[in-house]
């Protein structure tokens, strides 16, 4: 399905943080993960990410770092900073405040049709 | 290329599409390494789900998203690099090595440092920088800067010293000559020596500055670009050095002391020969970051010349005066073909030789053919004249390159006509251009080496 602009753009941010929150990454592994955890319903263009890591990375909450493969490929790797986490944390408070909201409204709309897609897996029978 | 084997064309595939990706301004050569890092790595997870590797390359390549979306979202994010930045060496802007770009840096400013001690040293033998030397220093004036241009290009261009043998000889020559001819200090061949030898000179300097490629047409309009860029530049921090000036007389005078000294024997004879280095350095460097200005100003200025050159022509024809015979209109008619000459010259070096004619073209013709009737006129005018009064070296020095310029412009004009009505290449217009750089160097070599003995140096 395709989730509007907007959305994309405002929840890159907590989704690239939580990946390298995990661990240190780089674009293409970034990528496969969010296809992955979003079970194919958020589709990237591929080439989108780097602006939105390069942003993180000005404003300081990743770092990168250039190192080379065994291939001899140079590849650049990101890792999350104390103030991403902090950030991190920021955006989930924000992001938990519009899915509370969003969840209450949704029960008041009661809609007769299901949008089984729409919902998170984890409250698909909700 | 099915011929090839698919990891060949795969590669060869890439290549092409990172040379495209690097063509784009927001775009560093780092993001695009990154990208194909990402470009390799989804490619390889195609092939390995069984896509063929021509397959994988397309779709890879459509995943990471149009060139031009890609373009954008990038300079959204890094808006500065639309202003392209100074950065000090092109290795720098290509990620590379870095020591070359700073060595590069040293040597410039060491040779300008170089330049502008060379203008304090005669001063250190007796021959103070004032009025009653001012001779000495109008006759040397190129001989104290040209030298560590010369040794910059040489290093730049990473010369063997044979290829410098010719500028080396044409710079001792000069600094004879200068020195041992018998000028009067107020004489006319003085003074015509002083501006035709640097022209000649430079000639030297666009060798070094092609490092060896002066017989290719390209070379040749590379230093053109170069000299206008140069230009500009130096007109540019000469502006700044007016500002420091300014700001050292006003700051010393406030405590009470007068900078005059310092400013008048050092800060403007050494500043304004080192400017010349640290110019071309900055020229140099920032050839791939910073739009070319000469081209630009050719843009606004050519249709503003043409106009007023109809002006003149259609006034002239209507009113019936005629043209004042006074010698300084010699001298502005030469002006006028210089600048015709060089809106020309820069309007030619930013075109692109495969462009089919256009309305800037036309104006481009327009003014030259105006210019070239104006001149005519003028000539005429003065030709009358001239035996009158007979030949003083001012005036034959005026007239010989009033006809070096003729003659470039009116074959110009022929090769323009041709290729606006599609009879010839555009090509031809640059060839012709590049051909004729030597004929300035040689009729400046000209008026400065055989004027003086020619008029017995008066």
């Amino acid at each position: 399905m395709d989730l509007g602009k907007d959305l994309i753009a405002a929840s890159s941010t907590p989704i690239v943080l939580a990946l390298l929150a995990e661990g240190d990454s780089y674009g293409y592994a970034i990528l496969l993960r969010v296809r992955e955890s979003s079970g194919g319903r958020m589709e990237w263009t591929d080439g989108m990410l780097y602006p939105v890591l390069h942003r993180l990375e000005r404003l300081g909450h990743i770092e990168a770092r250039w190192e080379t493969a065994a291939t001899g490929r140079r590849r650049k790797y990101y890792r999350i900073t104390a103030q991403g986490r902090q950030q991190l944390e920021e955006e989930r408070r924000q992001w938990q405040a519009v899915d509370a909201t969003l969840r209450s409204l949704w029960r008041a709309v009661a809609a007769p049709a299901p949008f089984p897609k729409t919902t998170p897996p984890q409250e698909a029978g909700a | 290329m099915s011929t090839l084997d698919p990891e060949a064309a795969l590669e060869e595939q890439i290549a092409r599409w990172r040379s495209y990706l690097r063509r784009r301004q927001a775009l560093l050569p780092v993001d695009v390494a990154e990208l194909e890092d990402h470009l390799r790595e989804s490619i390889a997870g195609l092939r390995a789900g069984g896509l063929s590797a021509e397959e994988a390359f397309l779709v890879g390549v459509r995943r990471l998203g149009g060139v031009d979306a890609l373009s954008r979202e990038f300079a959204r994010e890094h808006s500065d690099r639309l202003w392209k930045q100074l950065l000090l060496t092109d290795a720098e802007a290509a990620g590379g090595d870095q020591t070359r770009g700073r060595q590069e840096a040293a040597v410039a400013l060491g040779l300008a440092v170089g330049a502008g001690v060379a203008v304090k040293v005669p001063a250190f033998f007796g021959l103070a920088l004032g009025d009653e030397n001012a001779a000495f220093y109008a006759r040397n004036a190129a001989l104290f800067v040209l030298p560590f241009l010369v040794l910059f290009f040489g290093w730049k261009r990473r010369l063997a010293p044979a290829a410098l043998v010719w500028p080396a000889v044409a710079g001792g020559a000069a600094a004879l000559l200068a020195n041992l001819y018998p000028f009067r200090t107020t004489g006319d061949t003085l003074g015509l020596f002083a501006l035709h030898l640097p022209i000649a000179l430079w000639l030297g300097v666009g060798v070094a500055y092609a490092g060896g490629r002066w017989a290719q047409g390209n070379a040749r309009m590379d230093f053109i670009r170069f000299s206008g860029e140069l230009f500009i530049y130096y007109v540019l921090i000469a502006l700044g050095g007016g500002v420091l000036i300014g700001s050292t007389a006003m700051t010393f005078k406030a405590i009470g002391l007068d900078a005059g000294h310092f400013i008048g024997y050092w800060l403007v004879p050494c500043g304004a020969a080192g400017a010349v280095v640290v110019a071309s350095w900055l020229v140099e460097a920032k050839q791939s970051v910073v739009e070319n200005m000469a081209p630009v100003l050719t843009r606004v200025f050519t249709p503003l010349f043409a106009c007023v050159l109809l002006s003149f022509l259609v006034t002239l024809v209507a009113t019936g005066r005629g043209v004042d015979q006074a010698r300084e209109v010699l001298i502005g008619f030469d002006a006028l073909l210089i600048i015709v000459l060089g809106l020309l010259l820069y309007a030619v070096s930013a075109r692109d030789p495969q462009a089919p004619p256009g309305t800037f073209d036309v104006l481009q013709l327009v003014l030259v053919a105006g210019a070239l009737l104006a001149d005519g006129v003028a000539l005429w005018a003065i030709a009358v004249r001239i035996q009158e009064f007979g030949f003083t070296p001012n005036r034959l020095a005026g007239l010989g390159l009033n006809g070096v310029l003729l003659v470039n412009l009116g074959w110009s004009a022929v090769l323009y006509a041709r290729f606006l009505r599609g009879r010839g290449p555009f090509a031809a217009l640059e060839r012709w251009q590049t051909a004729y750089l030597p004929v300035y160097a040689v009729w400046a070599g000209l008026v400065a080496v055989v004027f003086p003995p020619l008029f017995g140096f008066r």
